[in-house]
């Protein structure tokens, strides 16, 4: 009995280590990374190609996720708000969910599924097949050459995939708000207009999608860099990528938003 | 895929996300009309502010001319003090009437402004001295209850 | 200081070297060898006795806990991480699959240290490749993606690759593990004719006897973490040595036993079932 509570103990004590002993190395590794940052913008063709492979092919998806997301958020919000017969305040509704939290969240959410995935599964191939070890080889920082560009090219793409989620997302809103259901066109803008705020709303959303960009490229070049040399770590890693990109995502989204929206 | 095709498809992903973020900022945040107008502030003390918020609209004749931009407790009159940030270009007598309205039964809370005959016009630091509390649906209830009470007791008796 | 006579003649040289990934379990233990220059020496020895260790060490990608690195006159291990990579620009290194970049047709990945080291103009880094890519016999698949080529052809872009900027010194990790038999003769004569054409020196790790026995100048036989023979092809053919022969001739029990290190048959089989 207390054997067993004090194996428990230890093997709780053992994970935390390990866990922050990883957190100390993906710190470093970022630092690491930005100190590469030169490189990424002085050679810029390299983190335009890392910005098509993460925004451009991303762009499909974010715009059709947004433009569903913001359709049912127009007729659930219907359905709610005509019940206190506010059904003018849809506009309102639908537009603030998306710049505050639906855009930057869900769209890094899809993003660390499409685009980090992607940059986990790259490098921790190029891993696998000694591309990594032969760039070294060859006087080449990978981290310089490969991981730099990604990194960057993943932080620049993710505001403007936020961005356009979230006016797709209000599109839909708007198609399912007064085409379909027949609100007034001009009370669907007027009554946003007056309750979105440019600063809190707006900005605060765009550095949102900026923070999440960070963490989902971070943990995906990271990642694929730490793999395991094997294919079972490479898809290991994929995995760790997706799953440990979105519980950060939504973790961090809380702690902005407290530190956004509280006492407004 | 060549470096050109990739820099033209990287140019239109950020013109379009660019495009997005305007399109947010104009269209729904509405950036040019409120945010940066120019503007003064004056103040209003009322006994009770209700269900009014920073960044509600002030309207005159329903027409938005500013925002809440405060609201604080006054620690001597236990008065709130709702400091309003009004368009420069609209003008308002010293006499103006302001107000804690609510649009519909549940809609949004707003600050009206009803123009007096003052010759003299607000200017900013200036103290809006009539006005009108919200109405509390509490309240209001309460008092129609003892109303219909009284009454009541009056025809019994 | 490394004298001139040494730099002359030895292109690379490890002195009572020791190494260990854990200080425990040391993988080296005060090993020697010298690299003529010009040469082409074969590094051999069973699975995982350290053989590409020594090129790692000779790369600087690890460092020795004890004994001297030397390549081309400089102490590796001793390098800062610039001078490090201005050493590596002048060594090639063919990985054991290539190590091909797989984002890259054949000519972008020939021309990837030209294009990562030099400022030559298109024209004329298109002309170094196709020159490099002709010295392996490839020029025909400069068009190719590296998904289209054989694990032959794979070896020999990558070995263009290595070649590009004309190294001092080539390294070949496990060359011919995974070739055909035409392949395996294609790629063992290229590393001998381009050593003698490019006048370089060339450090081969491999567990091929045979074709080590046909192309090399001299062979180290590395056995738990020292070296335990070495010599001329024509030496090694005549050595008497038990280890060299069970190596040379394939035979499975000698002084490289075919069984781990165990209890007893009868105690392991029958101890279990008397308890």
């Amino acid at each position: 009995m207390v054997n067993g509570l004090l194996r428990g103990l230890e093997r709780l004590g053992a994970a935390t280590r390990k866990a922050v002993t990883r957190l100390g190395f993906a710190s470093r590794f970022l630092i690491a990374v930005l100190r590469h940052t030169p490189t990424a913008f002085l050679r810029l063709p390299l983190t335009l190609r890392e910005i098509y492979f993460a925004g451009v092919l991303s762009l499909v998806i974010i715009v059709l996720s947004g433009l569903f997301v913001g359709m049912v958020l127009g007729l659930q919000g219907y359905d709610i708000l005509s019940r206190y017969g506010s059904s003018e305040a849809l506009g309102t509704m639908v537009t603030l969910s998306l710049v505050r939290e639906l855009g930057p969240v869900v769209a890094a959410l899809l993003f660390a599924g499409r685009a980090g995935s992607a940059i986990t599964a790259e490098i921790g191939l190029m891993k696998t097949t000694d591309q990594l070890q032969a760039m070294e080889m060859m006087a080449v920082d990978p981290l310089a050459r490969v991981v730099a560009p990604k990194f960057w090219g993943g932080v620049i793409s993710m505001p403007f995939l936020a961005a356009l989620f979230s006016a797709s997302g209000v599109f839909g809103g708007y198609l399912v708000g007064v085409q379909l259901i027949g609100l007034d066109s001009g009370a669907f803008w007027s009554n946003m207009q007056a309750a979105v705020d440019f600063q809190l709303d707006i900005v605060n959303g765009i550095i949102k999608s900026a923070v999440f960009g960070v963490i989902v490229t971070w943990i995906a070049v990271f990642e694929g860099y730490d793999t395991k040399p094997t294919a079972e770590g490479v898809s290991a890693a994929t995995t760790r990528t997706v799953v440990e990109a979105s519980l950060a995502v939504l973790a961090a989204d809380f702690i902005l938003t407290v530190f956004m929206f509280r006492g407004v | 895929m060549s470096r050109a095709t990739i820099d033209v498809w990287v140019g239109i992903f950020v013109a379009i996300g660019l495009g997005a973020m305007v399109f947010l900022s104009l269209k729904a945040g509405n950036l040019l009309t409120t945010s940066n107008a120019p503007g003064y502030r004056v103040e209003a003390a009322f006994d009770n502010i209700g269900g009014l918020k920073t960044r509600a609209p002030v309207k005159a004749a329903g027409v938005t001319v500013g925002r809440v931009e405060s609201i604080t407790l006054d620690p001597v009159t236990y008065q709130a003090v709702a400091t309003l940030r009004i368009e420069r270009q609209y003008e308002f007598t010293r006499d103006t009437i302001a107000s804690i309205l609510t649009s519909g039964l549940l809609g949004e809370v707003y600050v009206g402004l009803d123009v007096g005959g003052d010759e003299e016009m607000l200017a900013d630091g200036h103290r809006i001295s009539k006005t009108q509390s919200a109405i509390v649906l509490e309240k209001l209830v309460g008092q129609f209850m003892l109303n219909q009470a009284s009454s009541l007791a009056g025809e019994t008796k | 200081m490394v004298s001139l006579s040494s730099l002359s003649d030895e292109a690379a040289s490890l002195t009572d070297v020791t190494f260990g990934y854990t200080p425990s379990r040391p993988i080296l233990s005060g090993i020697s060898m010298r690299i003529p220059r010009g040469k082409v020496v074969a590094i051999m020895g069973g699975s995982g006795c350290g053989k590409t260790t020594i090129l790692r060490l000779l790369a600087g990608q690890v460092k020795p806990s004890a004994g001297r690195v030397v390549v081309n006159g400089q102490s590796v291990p001793e390098l800062k991480k610039a001078e490090l990579y201005t050493l590596r620009r002048r060594l090639g290194f063919l990985f054991q699959f290539g190590a091909l970049f797989t984002d890259m047709p054949v000519f972008e990945n020939v021309a990837f240290p030209l294009r990562e080291h030099t400022d030559l103009p298109e024209p004329l880094i298109r002309d170094l490749v196709l020159m490099k890519l002709n010295a392996v016999g490839l020029r025909g698949a400069a068009h190719l993606g590296t998904n289209e080529l054989s694990g032959g052809m794979a070896r020999r872009v990558a070995l263009a690759r290595a070649i590009a900027l004309d190294p001092l010194l080539m390294m070949y990790d496990e060359p011919f593990t995974g070739l055909d038999p035409i392949s395996l003769g294609v790629v063992s004569q290229l590393i001998r004719r381009l050593n003698d054409a490019l006048g370089i020196t060339s450090i081969v790790v491999t567990h091929d006897i045979y074709q080590s026995l046909n192309i090399v100048d001299y062979i180290y036989f590395v056995a738990a973490g020292g070296i335990i023979a070495e010599g001329t092809p024509a030496a090694i053919r005549a050595s008497t040595d038990p280890f060299v022969k069970q190596f040379v001739n394939g035979e499975d029990d000698g002084p490289v036993p075919l069984h781990m290190k165990a209890p007893p048959l009868a105690e392991d089989f029958l101890g279990r079932m008397g308890v």
